[in-house]
């Protein structure tokens, strides 16, 4: 990976920005009244260790435009890899020649010019880490070690991966609005097998973050992956069942991106959703409260606007248990006759209000039931809120864990789940942009043998 | 034109200024005396797509992406680097990146090789090219009205159409020339059903590599649009599916999916020269009900799924994964098979020029049995008769796979009852088909939606197989009995 220093960085945005006006003139140029751009330009390495012996090293390097553009109310678009001047107008004019065919649609406008973004905020998203391919290979061994020397259970391994990455993203459109800032991610995973009698198991862990710094240690994430992959050895099937279920913190983010899915604008609008005509409606019990936090210094998801240039800010989307706002980008807000909330692109991190207890409370609290690890599979219906996904995890008994469990689905409706939350927990300890802890749902219903 | 290398050479290296010369001069930076194979992947694809909603054509997107993807390999290690400008002296520090994987060798004089005779499963053509754009947003128009004219309920319906022309170039250290023109087309109908203040969704589709004609002929778009409805009005009177485990029978076609998460990802040679698949290890074993025998095929004509060649250049071909109950085979990308002694199955492929090929797919199917499927369904006193399903998934370490139905029916007394509610059903691979008990005559391929993601990578697949009664799975549901 190249290494760039903050005047390159300075430069090479400029030449973005540059790009997007030279996209916007052309559209102005072939007639059209209107148009947005965005560019981004990115460049990583990643390397993969497996068994302690390397087994990939890819430099990635990536570029791409997308621009739309507005004839009156009709719109077209188009995209490239190719950021060439030929090609920068071959893409401006292949979104006009779309615009012809498409219909006049009094949402398809650019967002009010009165909310773009001003003044670009420094979120601190941007630390390049010049790491080295010798450097990277020793940092991913030494987690694939961790995992691998962690027990003797542990015979096989999918291999631990280090990838740093760095990228520029620029956004304008005929309001005059041009905003882009360079940000970084990079991340450590691995993944182990377990072995016990004649069957495996396999589990992974990872750290994800903006600077390095920030994450977590190579032997711990190996260690963590290892610990979790032992713990599965022995999984038994259940009976079919009804019993209240716990859903570990990284898991229960699904129940989170559920919600944001049901309360977005494009689900809202094409009434496919299962909380249609729910704003101001209580969802959740009272203590539940959801936060979007889209300024989060160092936020795996912050962003100082949105994919429409408008400022974004900071919001409940639920609290005392009631919805309080839909995610609307400029489109699918006018289509529901609402403001836009700054959500072009989605949510921008998450975090939900953290409990009293710790994992072993809720366990207590449960008493006997099911903790779910893992699910499987894409058993979410988004205009019922019908929920059946595969399972796996470990049965609880008087809040203690008694043994795992693997091959059994769990069922029920997700307003009743949500209605049925009975505690979230404060044990959020895994990497990402929505923070919470487990929660605990009062009752569904398992299948197994 | 209409020959494959000469479509590619003129599309992406022309306009590149690379001739020869300087694909010779790459292969020779890459051919290393310390590595074991080596591959440049040229690669153009273009995108036309048309979305309509409300009644009207709302958006429309063309889009271009082009690159090289350069791989040197050295026993099981993997030096990969891409770029998306195509001029020399970008391959050329592409090159020199990938092949850092190996100590440094001298450079070695390697000449592209011959180009190799080619199949033609379907034709070199642009279909997005192959309508007038005015016909194509016409052909939305008229799924939405047949849509929407077939009952009242129906209040919402989204249509798009997309057609693609991927063309790709591969060379290799070990001699490979090849090219080859995929073209892709995609028509999808989703509805909204609404009735009493309840609300269902239906959807069907269907997809070839051919031109767009292909949706007008037997009347193939509006039938997907009064499916799509359908759909949506058997579920508006589904009941909760019951939970536990029952006799299942599935439905011929899509359901095949089946096959893809329970035990075609297990025989993926990658996940099998690593020893992580519950599969490893196990060929010539019994892992199905005799009477079973599944294959992956590549070289069906203009299915979704299929291909002239693989990514590597490897001419497609039709694999025996399970014959008559026995484990036979493993789907083999060119790295797998050399490292496991054996010979590549045409399986290696790839998302785009910035991904790795590894071992993929193409359509995978089980051949009909004898059964009447009417039969099938009168065989089983108390079931669920499944017909269609979205998405699966599989861990194939452990192998536990899931699959979730979209169309699903009670079977009481041997007949076909109530419609129940989207329902998860999760299985083990490794033994979920010695559990078949009947396999029909009646033998489907899917309409051509498939889209398989394994490791970030998408590619499109197919899947098929006759109507089949399994003993006993696991059934997700919320009912009771």
């Amino acid at each position: 990976m190249s290494i760039t220093s903050t005047e390159d960085t300075a430069e090479r945005l400029a030449r973005l920005e540059q790009t997007i006006e030279h996209l916007l003139a052309e559209a102005k140029r072939l007639g059209a009244s209107a148009a947005e751009a965005s560019v981004g330009s990115s460049a990583g390495l990643e390397v993969g260790v497996r068994l302690g012996e390397v087994e990939t090293v890819e430099h990635t390097r990536d570029n791409g435009l997308g621009i739309t553009v507005y004839f009156g109310n009709r719109r077209g678009s188009s995209s490239t890899t190719d950021l060439s001047p030929d090609s920068l107008r071959a893409a401006v004019k292949a979104a006009c020649a779309i615009a012809v065919h498409t219909q006049e649609d009094p949402c398809a406008h650019l967002a009010d010019a009165a909310l773009m973004a001003h003044g670009m905020l420094d979120l601190d998203l941007y630390h390049p880490w010049p790491i080295g391919v010798e450097e990277a290979i020793a940092i991913a061994a030494e987690c694939e070690d961790a995992a691998r020397a962690f027990d003797p259970r542990i015979v096989n391994s999918e291999g631990a991966s280090l990838s740093a990455h760095s990228g520029l993203q620029v956004y304008g459109n005929s309001h005059g609005f041009v905003g882009g800032y360079p940000s970084t991610r990079h991340g450590l995973s691995c993944a182990v097998i377990g072995e016990e009698g004649d069957t495996m198991q396999r589990d992974y862990w990872w750290t994800s973050a903006r600077a390095a710094a920030d994450l977590e240690p190579a032997r711990l994430v190996g260690e963590r992956a290892a610990q979790r992959t032992v713990a599965r050895l022995g999984g038994r099937q259940l009976g079919t069942c009804k019993a209240p279920v716990l859903f570990r913190a990284e898991v229960a983010t699904g129940l989170v991106r559920s919600l944001v899915s049901a309360i977005s604008g494009g689900s809202l609008y094409r009434r496919a959703s299962f909380l249609l005509d729910h704003l101001g409606e209580r969802l959740f019990p009272e203590f539940m409260r959801i936060h979007e936090e889209p300024h989060l210094p160092r936020g795996l998801s912050s962003a100082p606007f949105d994919s429409d240039g408008v400022a974004t800010w900071a919001k409940d989307l639920v609290s005392e248990g009631v919805l309080r706002t839909y995610v609307l980008d400029a489109y699918s807000g006018c289509r529901l006759k609402l403001p836009t909330t700054g959500n072009g692109g989605g949510v921008r991190n998450l975090v939900v209000a953290m409990g009293e207890r710790d994992r072993a409370g809720l366990l207590a609290l449960m008493g006997t039931g099911l903790f779910v690890t893992e699910l499987m599979g894409h058993g979410v219906n988004a205009v019922t809120g019908d929920y059946s996904r595969g399972a796996a995890g470990f049965w609880v008994e008087n809040g203690e864990i008694a043994y795992p469990v693997e091959e059994i689905t769990i069922a029920g409706n997700l307003k009743s789940m949500y209605a049925g939350l009975v505690a979230v927990g404060n044990d959020c300890d895994f990497p990402g942009s929505t923070r919470t802890g487990s929660w605990l749902i009062d009752e569904m219903t398992i299948a197994g043998q | 034109m209409n020959d494959p290398i000469a479509i590619a050479r003129n599309s992406i290296l022309v306009p590149a200024g690379l001739d020869d010369h300087h694909l010779d001069r790459l292969l020779g930076l890459l051919a290393g005396s310390h590595l074991d194979a080596a591959d440049i992947y040229f690669q153009k694809s273009r995108l036309q797509s048309w979305v309509l909603e409300d009644g009207i054509i709302k958006d429309g997107n063309f889009s271009i992406e082009q690159g090289v993807g350069i791989r040197a390999v050295s026993g099981e290690k993997t030096g990969f680097a891409y770029s998306d400008e195509l001029e020399y002296p970008a391959l050329a520090q592409a090159a020199e990146a990938a092949r850092a994987i190996a100590r440094a060798g001298s450079e070695k004089r390697v000449r592209i090789g011959h180009v190799q005779a080619q199949r033609r499963l379907y034709e070199p053509i642009d279909p997005l090219e192959s309508l007038p754009d005015e016909d194509k947003v016409d052909l939305l128009r008229r799924v939405d009205a047949e849509a929407r004219r077939q009952d009242p309920r129906i209040k919402e319906v989204s249509a798009s159409v997309v057609a693609v022309q991927d063309t790709v170039l591969v060379l290799g250290d070990d001699g490979t020339l090849a090219a080859d023109v995929r073209p892709l087309v995609r028509l999808n109908v989703s509805v909204i059903a609404e009735d009493q203040g309840r609300r269902e969704q239906g959807g069907s589709g269907g997809g070839a590599r051919t031109d767009l004609g292909w949706f007008l002929v037997e009347d193939r778009a509006m039938e997907f649009a009064r499916e799509a409805v359908r759909l949506a009005l058997t579920n508006l009177e589904a009941e909760p599916a019951p939970a536990g485990s029952m006799t299942v029978v599935l439905g011929p076609g899509w359901p095949g999916v089946l096959l893809h998460e329970a035990i075609g990802h297990g025989l993926e040679g990658d996940f099998n020269r690593k020893g992580t698949s519950a599969f490893a290890g196990r060929v010539g074993e019994r892992v199905a009900a005799p009477g079973v025998t599944v294959v992956d095929d590549g070289t069906l004509p203009g299915r979704r799924g299929s291909l002239n060649m693989d990514d590597e250049g490897t001419t497609t071909q039709s694999t025996v994964l399970i014959e008559d109950g026995i484990l036979r085979g493993y789907m083999q990308d060119k790295l797998n098979a050399r490292l496991m002694g054996v010979k590549s199955t045409g399986n290696g492929r790839r998302e785009s020029y910035a991904h790795l090929p590894m071992p993929r797919m193409t359509n995978t199917y089980m051949l009909a049995g004898t059964r009447d499927p009417r039969e099938i369904i009168a065989s089983v006193p108390r079931g669920l008769y499944a017909v269609n399903f979205g998405g699966g998934q599989v861990d194939i370490t452990s192998g536990k796979f899931v699959f979730s139905t979209s169309e699903a029916y009670l079977i009481e007394d041997g007949k076909i009852g109530r419609p129940v509610k989207g329902a998860t059903l999760i299985g083990n691979g490794p033994d979920v088909l010695t559990r078949v008990s009947m396999i029909g005559n009646d033998l489907a391929l899917d309409t051509g939606v498939g889209t398989c993601g394994k490791e970030g990578q998408s590619v499109p697949v197919g899947v098929g197989q006759p109507t089949l009664r399994i003993d006993s799975l696991t059934v997700g549901g919320t009912g009771s009995e």
